[in-house]
C-alpha cells in the first residue's frame, strides 16, 4: 500500500452521529470480491430515496466531515473499502469505533479526530470546501481555519509510510518463536487439550 | 504494586513492546468464519501459510444456513460457505463446518468446545469476541487486516486500552437478566461510553450470574463502545469448563487451575475509570430506537426529542420516525410482526429454557424463528423437551448460525416490520433493510410472542421460573 503525508481535497459534511459500519456497507453486499469495487456499496441505504445525499451531491469528495461515534458497530473491515473504492481519504470525526480506526489505518484512510465539529459542521451544511491535510503536523486547513486532529504517533507513520504489519512483525519472529516456546513449556494448559505446536 | 485483570493478561501477552506504546500480543486462539476470506485472501497473495493452524479454529456460522442445509440454492452464499472449507482444508485447519454436530456461532462454540479459557488472548474477526471475556481471557474482535496478520504471524498489534470497572452492586431480581443489565449500562453511558476501554465487570450481581449470563454481559460491551469486557475466573467459570473436549485435563487442568487463581484485580489496583450500578434500579429493559443506547425500561415512555439536550434530539427524532413511534407513546403493547430468538448474545441454552418457561402452554400470536447458538444446544434443547414447547407454540425451530442478527444466510426482516428480537444490534437495516428491530431480553421476545406486543415479561414469568 502507498503511503501519503500530504492531501488535498475536497471536503463535505455528513451530519449524523453514530454511523455504524452495517450503515456504512449493508451485510449483503459484503460476499462480493474486492476486484467488483465496494464503493457502490457505500452508505447504499441511507442514499437510496434522498436525491440530496452530500456523497451524491458532490461525488468529488475525498474527505467526509462526520458527527460522533463513526464507524462503531461490526469489525467488517468492507466499511472501509467502501469508503476508500469510493474515493475517501479521510474521515473527520470527533470519534471513531475503536476497530474501525485500525481497519482505516491499515487501508491508508485517516480517521481524524477533532475535539469539537458542530460548528465546522454548520459552516460545512449544504456545500462543499477544499481542504488540506497534513499528516506531519496533523493538521487540516479548511474553511479558513487550521485545525489539530488527534493521531496516535504510530499510525501517523504508518499512514506516512504504507507499512504493512506483517513485513514489520516478521522482522520480529524470533522473538515470537521463542515467546511460544516458553509458552508452551510452560503454560502448557494453554494449548488446546492434545494437540502440540505445530511448525 | 497493585495490578488490574487487564495488566496481568496483557503481560502475560506481550512479546515485545515499541517506542510508540504498541505492543505485540501472543494469540492464543484464533477463530475464523466465511468473513475471513479477505484475510486468506491477503495470505495466499503472499504465499505465506498459517502459522499455528493448532490454534486456528473455523466455522461457518454467518451464513449458514438454518432451514434446508442439503440444497443452498443462493449461489453467493455456497461460495461463502465453499471458501472457508477450502482455506481450512488447505492449511489444515480444523472446522466446525455445516455438517458438524458441533457447529454453531463463533462465539457460542469456542467456550462450549473448551477452547475459550480463562488466561488466553482469543481473536476473531469479529466485534463480538469480547463474549471471550467472561471467562477471564484477553478477547477482541478485529478487522481482516488484522486476521491476515495473525493467520501469518499469530500476533496482533495493539495499544493497550483504559481500564474500566463497572460494578454491580445487590442483587439482581430473578426475573431480570444480563442482558437487562447490558442494555441498561450502554444506555446510561451512550454507545461510546466505554470507547478506548476494557471493562472488568465487578460486584455481587456480576457474580451470582451464570456463565451464559457472563458472556451475555460481555458479549454487548462492544456496544458500548468497549474494546473488550472481562470477568475475573471463579469456581463458576471452572465448573463450565471442566470436562469440554478442548479442556485442559489432569495435570495440566491443576497447573491451570494454579494459573487461573491468580486473574483478578488486586485489591488496591487503580482503574482509569469507575461506574457503579445498583442492581435494584434494573428493569427490563429494550431498545426503542437504532442505537443500543437509546434503550429503556419497558414500563417507560418514548422520549420527546424537544425535550433532549441538542446532539440527541436530531437522532432521536429520526430513530422515532424510522421505528414508527411517536414521542409519548408507551413501549408496553406496541404491535410486533414478528420475533427472533438466537445470536451469540442470546441462544444459549439457559436462554431457551427461559423463552420456554415463558412460552410454555401458550400460543404465539405472531411468527417467529428459534436459532439456538449451537447444533449441540440444540440437541440439548430436544433432549429437555424445549423444542415442542417452541413448536406447539408456533414458532420455527430451526438450525444454528447467525440467522436473523445480520441476515447474511438470508433469514431477514421485510421493510417496515417489527421484530421483538434477543440480538445486539439495532442499526438501520441491520435484520434487513428497513427492518425495525427492538433488542431485548429472550424472556422479553417470548413474551412478545406470545402477546404480539412490546411487553413486561414479568406478569408471565410469576411461578414459572
Ligand atoms: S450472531 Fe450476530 S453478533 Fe454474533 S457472531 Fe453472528 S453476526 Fe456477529
Amino acid at each position: 500500500m502507498a503511503g501519503w503525508s500530504r492531501h488535498d481535497g475536497t471536503a463535505v459534511a455528513l451530519p449524523r452521529d453514530n454511523i455504524d459500519t452495517d450503515q456504512l456497507i449493508p451485510a449483503r453486499f459484503m460476499s462480493a470480491s474486492r476486484a467488483e469495487g465496494y464503493g457502490q456499496f457505500l452508505l447504499r441505504d441511507l442514499r437510496e430515496g434522498d436525491p440530496d445525499f452530500p456523497l451524491d451531491r458532490f461525488p468529488q469528495a475525498s474527505i467526509l466531515l462526520a458527527g460522533r461515534n463513526f464507524g462503531c458497530g461490526s469489525s467488517r473491515e468492507a466499511a472501509v473499502y467502501a469508503l476508500v473504492d469510493a474515493g475517501i481519504r479521510c474521515v473527520i470525526a470527533t470519534g471513531f469505533g475503536d476497530i474501525f480506526a485500525a481497519n482505516a489505518v491499515n487501508n491508508g484512510l485517516l480517521p481524524a479526530r477533532l475535539a469539537e465539529t458542530p460548528a465546522l459542521m454548520q459552516a460545512l451544511a449544504g456545500r462543499t470546501t477544499s481542504a488540506s491535510i497534513d499528516l506531519e503536523t496533523s493538521q487540516i486547513a479548511l474553511n479558513g481555519a487550521t485545525l489539530q486532529f488527534d493521531l496516535a504517533p504510530v499510525w501517523r507513520t504508518k499512514l506516512i509510510n504504507g507499512w504493512d504489519d506483517i513485513d514489520l512483525t516478521r522482522a520480529h519472529l524470533d522473538d515470537i518463536r521463542t515467546f511460544r516456546d516458553q509458552r508452551h513449556k510452560r503454560h502448557r494448559w494453554s494449548w488446546p487439550a492434545s494437540q502440540n505446536p505445530q511448525d | 504494586m497493585s495490578l488490574t485483570l487487564l495488566d496481568k493478561l496483557w503481560a502475560a501477552h506481550e512479546v515485545r513492546r515499541n517506542e510508540d506504546g504498541q505492543s505485540l500480543l501472543w494469540v492464543d486462539r484464533h477463530l475464523v468464519h466465511e468473513g475471513s476470506h479477505h484475510a486468506f485472501g491477503k495470505l495466499a497473495a503472499r504465499g505465506l501459510p498459517v502459522a499455528q493452524p493448532d490454534l486456528t479454529f473455523g466455522v461457518a456460522d454467518h451464513y449458514a444456513p438454518t432451514g434446508n442445509r442439503n440444497r443452498i440454492t443462493d449461489p453467493a452464499i455456497a461460495k461463502m460457505l465453499e471458501r472457508l472449507d477450502t482455506h481450512a482444508k488447505q492449511h489444515g485447519i480444523t472446522l466446525f463446518g455445516l455438517d458438524d454436530p458441533r457447529q454453531g456461532i463463533v462465539h457460542v462454540i469456542g467456550p462450549e468446545q473448551g477452547l475459550t479459557l480463562p488466561g488466553l488472548q482469543i481473536n476473531c474477526g469479529d466485534s463480538h469476541t469480547s463474549t471471550h471475556g467472561a471467562f477471564g481471557a484477553l478477547a477482541f474482535g478485529i478487522g481482516a487486516t488484522e486476521v491476515a496478520h495473525v493467520l501469518a504471524t499469530q500476533t496482533v498489534w495493539q495499544t493497550k486500552p483504559r481500564a474500566m470497572r463497572i460494578t454491580i452492586d445487590g442483587r439482581l431480581d430473578p426475573m431480570i437478566s444480563a442482558k437487562d443489565i447490558a442494555l441498561h449500562w450502554i444506555a446510561l453511558l451512550g454507545t461510546d461510553g466505554a470507547r478506548g476501554h476494557a471493562i472488568e465487570y465487578a460486584g455481587e450481581a456480576v457474580r451470582a450470574l451464570s456463565m451464559e449470563g457472563r458472556m451475555t454481559l460481555c458479549n454487548l460491551s462492544i456496544e458500548g463502545g468497549a474494546r473488550l469486557g472481562m470477568i475475573a475466573p471463579d469456581e463458576v467459570t471452572y465448573a463450565y469448563i471442566k470436562g469440554r473436549p478442548f479442556a485442559p485435563e489432569g495435570a495440566s487442568w491443576d497447573a491451570a487451575l494454579m494459573e487461573w487463581a491468580l486473574l483478578h484485580s488486586d485489591e488496591a489496583a487503580i482503574f482509569d475509570r469507575e461506574v457503579s450500578i445498583d442492581a435494584a434500579e434494573i428493569a427490563p429493559t429494550l431498545t426503542w430506537g437504532t442505537t443500543p443506547e437509546q434503550a429503556l425500561p419497558i414500563t417507560g415512555t418514548l422520549p420527546d426529542p424537544a425535550d433532549l439536550p441538542e446532539g440527541k434530539a436530531r437522532a432521536a427524532s429520526e430513530a422515532l420516525d424510522y421505528m414508527g413511534l411517536h414521542a409519548g407513546q408507551a413501549l408496553d403493547g406496541v404491535p410486533v410482526d414478528q420475533v427472533f430468538l438466537g445470536s451469540c448474545t442470546n441462544a444459549r441454552i439457559e436462554d431457551l429454557r427461559i423463552a420456554a418457561a415463558v412460552l410454555r402452554g401458550r400460543t404465539a400470536r405472531v411468527p417467529g424463528i428459534v436459532s439456538p447458538g449451537s447444533m449441540l444446544i440444540r440437541a440439548q434443547a430436544e433432549r429437555e423437551g424445549l423444542d415442542r414447547v417452541f413448536i406447539d407454540a408456533g414458532l420455527d425451530w430451526v438450525a444454528s448460525g447467525c440467522s436473523m442478527c445480520v441476515g447474511m444466510n438470508g433469514d431477514l426482516v421485510g421493510a417496515g416490520k417489527r421484530c421483538a428480537s434477543s440480538t445486539n444490534r439495532n442499526f438501520r437495516g441491520r435484520q434487513g433493510k428497513g427492518a425495525r428491530t427492538h433488542l431485548m431480553s429472550p424472556a422479553m421476545v417470548a413474551a412478545a410472542a406470545v402477546t404480539g406486543t412490546l411487553t413486561d415479561p414479568r406478569p408471565l414469568m410469576k411461578g414459572r421460573l
